[in-house]
């Protein structure tokens, strides 16, 4: 058998039945393969969706993502792709194609490093020398992509090595790499302790961030709170660990989140810190206020990340979901009722409709529409800028809804290949993209693949005609803005039409329900285009 | 800051040393010297690292390191229950009066002339650091050529040995 043909039997093995991916010459025997397979291959535009959509789909199906490209230029277009889903630990496996192994060194062709140039946000890569490591080396891959803390593995295919004969196809069964055994289970002493200092608090509070989606604890969160009574907050990663409408929930912490939740942080005598490294994005507002005197408990499952950003006295090392199941039988209620309420207390209004600007509508009045008329199910995607910190402020998380972003690198272009991703692994669930006009331009490319495939997507995008978010930071700095006007942007709903994708423009509140109501009974991809003035804020 | 020794059994595969050297410049530690070479499990390298850095940065070094697929284990080394060598080579220049008083100080250090020429000795000596830096100090007197050395690489003292098994439980 064909080594490529190996290859394609190794990745149904894994369970696999849509790639994302784009061809070239040095991966066409694995493309032979895939057209002999029964496995979805889905055309993007450009290399760096592919890693985007394969990201949105693990997101949505807990499935490893994988993404196919060709050697060099194929390659080096992952690489943006491939570090954002390091930066949010998404399971990824990206099979690149590479010249052909006796010519490696020589600057061939094509010939481009991609293992020493993805080196630093692949969790591992492998550069395969001998096709009978293929079957090994690809069920390696999807264990370490999956397991522990998730990331995303490369392995980069030499095309001699994809048209090598391998006399029989072994897959093994199990794997055992001896530098890496990740820990799941937390250790039993430290769980006393943290169990103890949950006893001894007044003020205790939990921080959830991207891990407790990563490893599906949000069951066990939510029945982890009911019993202790423990108020949440959350990480950006963390949004929809705990449904926005459970009276533990308190909101978004960081720069950009809720005033009530980074004062609760601030006032907690004990810090419950489940699946996130609290970033300098996350911290950034809280740091110089928390209590020092507070208790830290963390909980993660990569030991690195504890002690990183935050002390912590008590480290817990371990998927979340084990975790948790573990310490809610030993845990007992903790008396909230005065700490629950003064945490109320901190909450404001946060609607507060300004008045009407003409001819533009409110970001955040667009959001909290959508989010009552969406399922209880639906997917949302947001792209980066202030259309994100609006979706992420302002969409309600459900039990079973699903708000995915790029937040650790911060990727525009992000929103529209992962909501392909999405949508595809969730057919039935409905699929929105937040974008801003600079990140949809972005992506913009990715309006073929939509097409191609009849996604019923509702793009939804915020038009201000500006790079909104970084107008917003000049303006506050400098009191002057520089390259970040996009005033002669093209007509999207022309250029939609030009893709066979339908699409409206509203520049005002009243014209919104209707023209979402629209958008969500059409069939196939949508446009609904709103603007919004260039000055509009991000948080007020 | 201070030095710490770490001894790191990784896979012989290649690639294991960019990983390595790449993860300490890109996370900003600083690296005194870096030895590696194969254990007695030939699928097996052991590096010897030299560190710079406080108990933050050390901790995160081994972690760092530890979340590496092919780093196998690591332990730090405690400079009283290890031995600790490094080889130089040195190569001075030597003239008709000096030669006989270097070749005094070599006796006197217990290393080695390698080679001799009309105008250089070339002494390869073995030794911890502190010794070999006291032998180049020496030797500044009468003008260095040229000196190479390998790095720091250390063993444990007694029966102590470091097992090639899985890698160490964290914590
Ligand atoms: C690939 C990339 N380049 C640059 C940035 C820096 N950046 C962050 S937000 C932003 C503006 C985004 O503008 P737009 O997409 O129109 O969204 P808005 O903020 O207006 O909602 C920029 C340029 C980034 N995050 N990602």
């Amino acid at each position: 058998m064909k080594a490529a043909e190996a290859i394609v039997k190794c990745l149904i093995n894994e369970n696999v039945d849509t790639v994302f991916g784009y061809p070239g010459g040095h991966i066409l025997e694995v493309y032979e393969a895939l057209r002999k397979s029964k496995i979805r291959h889905v055309l993007v535009r450009q290399e760096q969706a592919a890693a985007h959509s394969a990201s949105g789909y693990a997101r949505v199906s807990g499935k490893v993502g994988v993404c196919i490209t060709t050697s060099g230029p194929g390659a080096t277009n992952l690489i943006t792709g491939i570090a954002t889903a390091y930066m949010d630990s998404i399971p990824l496996v990206a099979i690149t194609g590479q010249v052909n192994s006796t010519k490696i060194g020589r600057d061939m062709f094509q010939e481009a490093d991609i293992t020493g140039a993805t080196e630093s946000f692949t969790k591992h890569s492998y550069l395969v020398k001998n096709e009978n490591d293929l079957p090994r080396i690809i069920k390696e891959a999807f264990y370490i992509a999956s397991t522990g803390r998730p990331g995303p593995v490369l392995i980069d295919i030499p095309s001699d090595i994809q048209a090598a004969e391998i006399e029989k196809l072994v897959i093994p069964e199990t794997v055992n790499i001896r530098g890496y055994k990740p820990t799941i289970k937390g250790h039993v002493g430290q769980i006393k302790r943290a169990v103890k200092a949950i006893s001894e608090s007044k003020r205790p509070l939990i921080i959830a961030g991207g891990g407790v989606l990563l490893s599906h604890a949000e069951g066990e969160l939510l029945s982890f709170v009911e019993k202790t009574g423990i108020p949440l907050v959350h990480t950006l990663m963390g949004k929809g660990s705990l449904p926005g409408d459970n009276r533990h929930y308190i909101g978004m912490i960081g720069n950009h989140g809720f005033s009530e939740a980074n004062r609760a942080v601030a006032k907690a005598d004990l810090l419950i810190i489940i699946g996130t490294r609290v970033a300098d994005r996350a911290w950034g507002g809280i740091s110089d206020q928390t209590n020092e005197e507070a208790r830290i408990i963390h909980i993660d499952v990569d030991p690195a990340e504890i002690g990183k950003n935050v002390g912590t006295h008590i480290p817990l090392v371990g998927d979340a979901r084990t975790i948790l199941t573990q310490m809610i039988d030993r845990v007992d209620r903790v008396d909230t009722d005065e700490w629950l309420k003064e945490l109320k207390s901190f909450k404001k209004e946060h609607i507060k409709r300004k008045k009407e600007k003409a001819g533009s509508i409110d970001p955040k009045y667009v959001i909290e529409t959508i989010s009552k008329k969406l399922d209880d199910n639906a997917v949302i995607v947001a792209d980066v800028g202030q259309n994100q910190i609006w979706a992420a402020r302002h969409f309600e998380d459900k039990i079973g809804r699903r708000f995915l972003t790029s937040g650790g690198l911060g990727t525009m272009g992000y929103g529209l290949p992962a909501a392909v991703g999405a949508k595809i692994a969730a057919p039935d669930r409905q699929v929105v993209a937040v974008v801003g006009d600079g990140g949809f331009q972005m992506s913009l490319y990715e309006l073929g693949t939509i097409s191609q495939n009849n996604l019923d997507i509702i793009i939804l995008l915020f038009n201000n005609s500006r790079l909104g978010m970084v107008r917003e930071l000049q303006d506050r700095y400098y009191g002057k803005t520089n390259a970040v006007d996009l005033d002669k942007n093209p007509d999207f709903i022309k250029l939609c039409d030009a893709y066979g994708i339908k699409g409206v423009r509203i520049n005002s509140d009243s014209e919104l329900e209707d023209a979402f109501e629209t958008a969500i009974r059409h069939k196939g991809p949508f446009l609904l285009e709103c603007v919004v003035d260039p000055n509009e804020s991000t948080i007020l | 800051m201070s030095r710490h020794v770490l001894s790191v059994l990784v896979e012989n595969q290649s690639g294991v040393l960019s990983r390595v050297s790449g993860l300490f410049s890109r996370r900003g530690y600083n690296i005194d010297s870096l030895s590696v070479g194969e254990t007695e499990d030939p699928k097996v390298s052991r590096m010897t690292i030299v560190v710079r850095g406080d108990d933050y940065i050390l901790e995160q070094i081994k972690k760092q390191l530890n979340k590496l697929i092919d780093v196998i284990k690591i332990v730090e080394l405690d400079p009283q229950q290890s031995v600790f060598r490094e080889l130089a080579m040195i190569k001075v220049n030597t003239t008709m009066e000096t030669r006989a008083s270097i070749i005094e100080i070599v006796s006197i250090f217990r290393a080695n002339i390698v080679d001799v020429s009309n105008e250089t000795l070339t002494v390869e000596m073995t030794g911890d650091e502190s010794k070999i830096e006291a032998f180049i100090n020496l030797m500044n007197n009468y003008g260095i050529v040229e000196v190479v050395r390998t790095g720091l690489t250390a063993i444990e003292r007694g029966s102590r040995h470091i097992k090639i098994q899985t890698r160490s439980e964290e914590e």
